[in-house]
Parts: structure tokens; sequence; C-alpha cells
């Protein structure tokens, strides 16, 4: 603000030097932005190895478009993924640090699809927040889990619902559990090393019966009866493997996630606050129970007793 | 005053036609005829050979494509125009397997070819497509279908249907013949398509080729010797009941 107000006296008094810094800035914007892009990229430690790339800024229609098609408009640079790979680097000084602090868990049976995810999310050693709704529902028969980055999770499983809707409206029937994990794999494959973060499971009930695909910001895309993404995914396996039967009854298998989310939150310490626990049926998915960790413990507690 | 507005295709004429779309559907009729019928468990498509050149290969010429294992087409028009589109379903077939990990339904790949159709009768410096096509199939859950697309763009499912020369005739026969008991039986379907073909071609089972798909089946293109047989039958029904009504005028007079 200081040098704002000894501009304006040094304006005052010489008008015609302020035209001519004018005409200046406005016959080098070009010249300027370059140095400006080349000033940010200093900053940041970013390399870029030819310059003409970067003189030019998306034009608004592209921006426009690309917001119309839901997608970001990659930075015009030869090889976007590896200058932002820097991003991504856990020694770099610029990484986005996510927190994948987390269980999430999802296992097929014979009546459909258990999905059960804690609710803690941290920012290092931070609690930041106790309430946390990790499962996205995409639409009344498709769920999805979130994992690693939530707005990358969040934004990404929204324009799935989109295309999904798109997808029935153009084909009069519903689409695939197979069909949406495609269409989620392939459109954050287009951002692969772009530091995306993004973990997720997706769930449903489709012609074929209980649909569970595993999908991350990698790439993977995988077919399975039971996933545990997250920092107490380990946890989660070991009371999910032992007592996992494709014959439980329903009312075993909701336990059954209850448990093992309860059981990861008691070692991971990135996890905890509450299980958020839902049954994927034939005719959709079904919200069963959002239980405090606290309750669940002390239940178990009494029920060894 | 018509040839003002029948240049370009993008240009609509004062009465509310396209006439680039309009001659097309000309061209459509001067192609060799197709004929397709669907049944309940088997779906047929017949087409007229036009004679070939003495020293023309035969086996070149060929007017009934598959599209993907389950779904196949016959065209009426331009040869070379079909092949394009023959080609950008095939692709868009295989497409679909991969993004959607299924096979495509009947409507979905009609869908596809009636939208590439229409968007060359909406844009600069390009022309319709000069064919119609039958499209014929079964969804992956064994429903069988028969589709026609034409050069506008539209698509419509169809019991049984006929495109090309004389089209009009051999629908109006497929009209009189084609009912439930026809569809049920494979024999029977087979049968009416022989005969419908017969309505406008000229020597006999020398100048069609008829092909069947069955349900889980690849396209079948039927042997000369099997349509010689059929052809043969009907010829045989057609006397017998050329016999009976001169019996029977005979009684009656």
């Amino acid at each position: 603000m200081k040098y704002f107000s000894h501009a304006q006296f040094i304006y005052q008094q010489f008008p015609s030097l302020k035209t001519f810094i004018e005409k200046l800035f406005i016959l080098n914007f070009r010249i300027l932005t370059q140095y400006m892009n080349m000033a940010l990229a200093d900053i940041c430690k970013l390399n870029f190895s030819s310059k003409s790339s970067l003189t030019k800024l998306p034009s608004n229609e592209e921006v426009f478009n690309a917001e119309a098609q839901d997608c970001f408009s990659i930075p015009t640079a030869p090889q976007a993924a590896s200058y932002l790979s820097h991003l991504s680097k856990p020694d770099s000084d610029v990484h986005i640090k996510f927190n994948h602090g987390t269980t999430t868990l999802a296992f097929k049976f014979q009546h459909g699809v258990v999905v059960a995810t804690d609710s803690r999310a941290t920012a290092g050693d931070y609690i930041a927040s106790q309430t946390v709704k990790k499962v996205i529902e995409i639409n009344p028969y498709l769920l999805g889990t979130m994992a690693g980055g939530a707005a990358d999770c969040s934004f990404w499983e929204r324009v799935l619902a989109k295309q999904c809707r798109v997808y029935e409206l153009r084909n009069k029937e519903r689409i695939s559990v197979a069909a949406a994990s495609k269409v989620l794999a392939n459109m954050v494959y287009n951002y692969k090393g772009m530091g995306l973060s993004m973990g997720t499971m997706i769930c449903g009930w489709d012609k074929r019966g209980p649909g569970l695909y595993y999908v991350d910001s990698d790439g993977q895309r995988l077919n399975g009866s039971m996933f545990a993404v997250g920092s107490g995914a380990t946890y989660a396996y070991g009371v999910m493997d032992a007592g996992y039967s494709n014959d439980m009854c329903v009312e075993d298998a909701l336990a059954l996630g209850k448990r093992a989310i309860y059981h990861a939150t008691h070692r991971d310490a990135y996890s905890g606050g509450f299980v958020n626990l839902y049954h994927m049926k034939e005719s959709g998915w079904e919200h069963i129970s959002w239980t405090d960790v606290k309750d669940l413990h002390y239940a178990y507690k009494n029920e060894k007793k | 005053k018509m040839s003002r507005y029948d240049r370009a295709i993008t240009v609509f004429s004062p009465d509310g036609h396209l006439f680039q779309v309009e001659y097309a559907q000309e061209a459509v009729k001067k192609g060799a005829t197709a004929v397709g019928v669907r049944g309940k468990d088997i779906v047929v498509l017949g087409v007229e050979k036009k004679s070939v050149a003495q020293l023309q290969e035969e086996r070149t010429v060929r007017k009934i494509c598959t599209i993907d294992d389950h779904v196949c087409m016959a065209f009426a028009g331009l040869t070379a125009d079909a092949r394009v589109i023959v080609n950008k379903a095939r692709i868009e077939c295989q497409s679909h397997r991969l993004t959607v990990e299924d096979p495509v339904t009947v409507e979905y790949i009609t869908r596809y070819i009636a939208t590439v159709k229409q968007r060359y009768t909406q844009s600069n410096g390009r022309r319709p497509f000069g064919l119609s096509a039958l499209i014929v199939g079964f969804d992956y859950d064994g429903t069988p279908h028969l589709y026609q697309t034409d050069p506008s763009g539209t698509y419509h499912a169809w019991k049984a249907n006929a495109i090309g020369r004389s089209a009009k005739t051999v629908r109006e026969f497929l009209e009189e013949n084609y009912n439930a008991d026809t569809a049920a039986s494979e024999v029977e379907t087979v049968k009416l398509t022989i005969k419908a073909l017969l309505e406008v071609v000229q020597s006999g089972s020398k100048s069609m080729e008829i092909a069947v798909m069955r349900r889980n089946h690849p396209l079948q293109i039927l042997e000369s010797a099997e349509v010689e047989k059929v052809v043969a039958e009907i010829e045989k029904q057609k006397e017998e009941e050329a016999e009976k009504k001169q019996k029977k005028m005979k009684k009656s007079s």
C-alpha cells in the first residue's frame, strides 16, 4: 500500500510518465506474462523445456468448453504430467499432502454388497473431523466410497453420476456397475500423474447381480468380492477374512462390516469417529446405521463377558 | 426453382425439404433389393444379387456384412458409402465392448449408424450417405431385432421390411404374408424371405443370397443348394395352389 501511494504521487507530478508506463504495459503484456510465468515457475521449482508453449494461455472458449465437458483444462505444456509431477513427489517443496487416513471396506455376498466406512478426517496429527461422510451416493443403485483426496473423490463421483444418468436416458436401461466403474477409471486416467488422489470402490447391483469394483487415480480398476482401502485397511482385512463367507445372512454380513471398521479404528490412529454402514440390495442401496465406535467398543467388550 | 435449393446439403427449401437427402433416397431406390424378416428365434436377411460379369469373381461382391458376432446388416444403395458405414459400425461395436464391457444392443448400433448418417446431412461440404441399411441381430438377453435406417438418419424397428428396388412391392407382399405363426417357425421365416425376394428377382435362386442368424450363433450364409431346395418347394406349392384354383373355377362354372 505504501508503494501504491508513492506511485500515485509520482504520476501526479509527471502525467506523461503515467501514459508512458501504461503504454509500456499494454505493448509488453505478452512479455510481461512470460516473465511472470518464469518467475512463478522459479518459485514452484518447475522446469519448462520450451518457452513458446507457455505464452499461449487457454482461451476463454477452451476453458468454457472444458467446464461443459466436466474436465479440467490440462496445462498447455508439452508433457503436463511430467512437469506436474513435482506436486506429487513427497520430497518436493510444493507437494500436496493428501490425507489417506481412513478405513473403507466393501464385500459381496449372496444377498448383495455391504459397504462400511469410518468418518475421521486428519490433518497431520490434528483430527479435523469425526463426522465425514465417506460413502457417496451416486444414484439409488450405485455407491462410491471415499479414500484419498476428499475433493477428488466427491467431484469425480458426481461427474460419474451425471454420466450414469445420461447413459440411462440414452439407452433406456440402467448402466452396469462394470461400465460405471470403467467410465470413472477412464476419466481419471486422463489426469494420471498430475496429482489426483482417489481410491474408491464402486458398488452396485445390476443385471449380472451384485457388483464391486476398486478404482483408483493410478488407473487401477479391479473386480473383486472384497476390498478394504485406506490406512486401516490391513486391520479391516484381518477381521473380514476371519468372518467372511458368501452364504452369510444379511444380519451377519452387516455385523461383520461394522466389526471390521471398529477394529480398524481401534488400532489405526487415523481412523475413527462413526461407522457408516450401507447394504446394496437388488432394489438399490439402504443406509443401515451410523454408529459411534465408542458404543461399539463397549458393546463388543460386554459380548466377551 | 428447385435447383436453387438442392445444391448445398445444409439448405432447406421453402417448403421444408432437404433435397440432397431426398436425392440420396432416390439413389437407394436404384439399389438392389434387400429383405429382412424377424422371427422369434431367427433373423433372416435376403439380398438380390445383381448378375456379375463373366470374368468377375463372384465371391468378392458381398452385400451382407457382419458388424459383430451378434449383429449383421444388409444395405441398398451406394456400395462404397456402405463400406464406410460398416467400417465405422464395426469399430464402434468394439469400442463399446471396451468401455462398457458388454456387446452392443442392436438398437444401440443402429442409433450410432443413424447418428453418423444424420451428421452428414448437417455438415458443410459433405453429402449424405446414399444407402439404407437393414440391421438384424440378437441382444445379449436374447431378443431378436430388425432395424432399418435411411439416408436422413432416421431409424425404425420392423418385423419385416424391404429396401431398394421394388421395395414397395416386396413390403406389401410381406404385410400380407407375415404373421405370428411364420415368425415362430425358423423354416417358415426363411421361406417367407425367399418368397418375398422371388417377387422381384428374375431368375430364381441364382440371383439371391440368403443369410440367417440364430440366437448365440454367428451369421450363416445359406448354400445355393439349400436356397434352390426352398425355391423348388415354393414353386411346387405355387403350382399346387394354381391347380386347386383351376379345379375350383371348373367346379363353380
